[in-house]
């Protein structure tokens, strides 16, 4: 393992077992993502997409195999030091966005902090800091349901952002946006990307996907092709 | 997380759904609410007959027929006939009673009283002189029964104001006037003072009758229902019970004591029994109440499974964001604490107000029982407590991918 990885899975298998019968969700993944990268994954539905974001967003622990995240092992932990890790580790992005209803952006990005315990006026320093950066400072005190979906994403961005996590682990970002804003959403995931976050996306459209730099395919469980995006190249040769 | 913040958080959760809120609010009031009326009411009558019981004079012991039951429940006393006039009579002149310093010989029955067009259903009472000073009854016009009356067994009657009130309506002068009791004319020669008070022993509705023309010419019967000793002193009350019980042994030919035929009771004997009454009436409506509590609670544990439910998604989102088991645990147990304390206030004011229009209306002195209170805050919190710990547990052990899956 490079002193440069943040995501090393070895022989990672998720199986899903009810009484008739066993369903192998994962089967042998092995892969290493470097600090810095921007990594789509992709593939159709049933191919195991989901179920590999919820083991590297700590939601969930594989059946077998091995995973480390910023060099800690997430195996046999209990849930609280799971919802620890998620904390302090990962930045969640929802394609449906999961702010917390009737709660400002402010707030909504405050949440994460409050959980890890940060002193009040930190939290809403940091939070207005992110909102800035996602241009929403004039929406701050604007619950969910007054913002349009591209805001809302970017209030969920700000907010996946705040506790400076290893990773922004982003689940079909743009599947419930508007094309134009769904454009805007992946322009600010290039430029935290090209700031040094490290991004891994979880999508089904390949024309979102080539934002990123290397592109994962998954079909039934195994990996099928990690490979170079091409968008990325073009945006760098403008 | 501070709990000021997660407080107000959870007050805003509340005030979403006001009307769920209050609903679930009602239920533990109601319960609450009662628990403190019931309380409250429960003292006020144990203290209106401890008073009661106290005006009637306190070194008195009260001679009846008919024998204690080993768990300390008199047995009933109207059949038994065995307390005499003699009995008294030996008890008052006897050298062996040294502690006793006045005997009142009584008989008392039910009985209809009729004057005119007007008819009363009271209890008349036979006695000699000696109960107005051992009863402690004053009389307000008119004398009381004097030895003469009894010695020459005088149709003549005493009557509470009440009697007077009932029979020949208000501000009359009854001195003079007549009653007929059992076929009996009495002509009326005193008036009682008003003692007030209901139910249990109002003064202001008996008759006295001189104790001869009682048993002779209306009842027709030899014997006496109580007799009633004055102590010289409080302290030589139960000196005065085993003296004149010995007496009252021998004179009946009995020597096992547990085979009396008759019971000595003091105030004191008098009082426990009915604070024990009344007691237990307490103890019975409040478990009654308590009931309804329970119910209260469960309706609390209702509404808190529904807002888990309806809240999954939000559950699993808070926990995908760091939020650990104890921080889900606290917010829902902070609403359903919450939801019981503010039930418990307002039950608090419910019962209070209940209890004061109550204690009018059957004109009893109002007390605030001020146990009940604290009690009623701890409960409500602990129901809270109990009752939002189960959905705040099941709350908190959802796992974060099924809860975000959940729609």
């Amino acid at each position: 393992m490079s002193a440069n990885s943040i995501i090393q899975t070895t022989h990672l298998s998720k199986v899903y077992k009810n009484e008739v019968v066993e369903t192998i969700a994962l089967n042998d993944i092995s892969f290493t993502i470097e600090k810095g990268e921007f990594v789509a994954i992709m593939g159709p539905s049933g191919s195991g997409k989901s179920t590999l974001m919820h083991i590297l967003g700590a939601l969930d622990l594989p059946t077998q195999g091995e995973y480390l995240l910023d060099g800690e092992n997430v195996e046999k932990l209990s849930d609280d030091e799971l919802a620890d890790i998620r904390n302090r580790k990962i930045g969640f992005i929802f394609q449906a966005y999961n702010l917390l209803p009737r709660t400002s952006a402010l707030k909504n990005v405050v949440l994460p902090m409050r959980y890890a315990g940060i002193p009040k006026e930190i939290r809403v320093e940091k939070a207005t800091k992110y909102l800035k950066m996602v241009g929403l400072e004039n929406r701050m005190e604007y619950a969910p349901n007054q913002l349009s979906g591209g805001q809302q994403q970017r209030v969920a961005i700000a907010r996946a952002l705040v506790m400076d996590p290893a990773i922004l682990l982003a689940d079909e970002p743009t599947g419930n946006i508007a094309s134009v804003q769904a454009e805007e959403i992946m322009n600010v995931f290039q430029d935290l990307n090209d700031k040094g976050h490290t991004i891994i996306m979880i999508t089904h459209e390949s024309d979102i996907a080539e934002h990123a730099k290397r592109i994962i395919h998954l079909r039934d469980g195994k990996i099928i092709n990690d490979g170079n995006g091409h968008k990325q190249k073009r945006a760098k040769n403008h | 997380m501070d709990f000021t913040e997660s407080f107000l958080e959870s007050l805003g959760t509340l005030t979403l759904n006001k009307t769920r809120t209050g609903l679930a609010i009602l239920g533990i009031v109601i319960g609450i609410g009662s628990v403190i009326a019931l309380i409250s009411l429960g003292q006020a009558s144990q203290q209106a007959v401890q008073s009661q019981i106290q005006s009637l004079g306190s070194n008195l012991l009260t001679v009846q027929p008919g024998s204690i039951s080993q768990s300390g429940v008199r047995g009933a006393t109207g059949g038994s006939t065995t307390l005499t006039w003699d009995d008294a009579k030996e008890i008052a002149a006897s050298s062996r009673i040294t502690t006793v310093q006045k005997v009142s010989p009584e008989f008392s029955s039910r009985s209809q009283v009729i004057t005119g067009g007007n008819n009363t259903n009271t209890q008349i009472i036979g006695v000699t002189p000696v109960y107005a000073e051992v009863h402690k009854i004053t009389i307000t016009s008119g004398n009381f029964i004097t030895q003469n009356d009894v010695d020459t067994m005088a149709k003549v009657a005493v009557v509470g104001p009440q009697v007077v009130t009932d029979l020949f309506g208000e501000d009359t002068d009854p001195i003079g006037k007549t009653i007929r009791i059992s076929g009996q004319m009495l002509t009326i020669v005193g008036v009682t003072e008003s003692k007030g008070g209901s139910g249990f022993m109002n003064q202001d509705t008996i008759v006295y009758v001189p104790l001869t023309t009682a048993q002779k010419q209306l009842f027709g019967v030899n014997y006496l229902t109580s007799i009633a000793l004055e102590a010289k002193s409080a302290d030589l009350m139960v000196s005065a019970q085993d003296e004149v019980g010995y007496l009252l042994l021998e004179r009946h030919k009995l020597s096992d004591p547990t085979q009396a035929d008759f019971s000595i009771m003091s105030q004191q004997d008098i009082l426990n029994m009915a604070s024990s009454t009344t007691g237990t009436f307490t103890a019975l409506l409040s478990g009654i109440a308590a009931i309804s509590l329970l119910v209260g609670g469960i309706g609390i544990m209702n509404i808190m499974l529904v807002t888990v439910t309806e809240r999954t998604r939000e559950i699993g989102l808070r926990k995908a964001l760091g939020a650990k088991k104890k921080v889900i645990t606290t917010q829902f147990l902070t609403e359903a604490i919450i939801l019981t304390f503010s039930g418990g206030v307002i039950g608090i004011v419910v019962g209070v107000v209940a209890s004061y229009i109550i204690s009018i209306l059957i004109s009893m002195t109002f007390t605030l029982s001020f146990s009940a209170i604290m009690l009623a805050f701890v409960v409500s919190t602990a129901i809270g407590i109990i009752f939002g710990w189960y959905p705040a547990n099941k709350a908190a052990r959802l796992q974060p991918i099924e809860a975000l899956r959940y729609e």
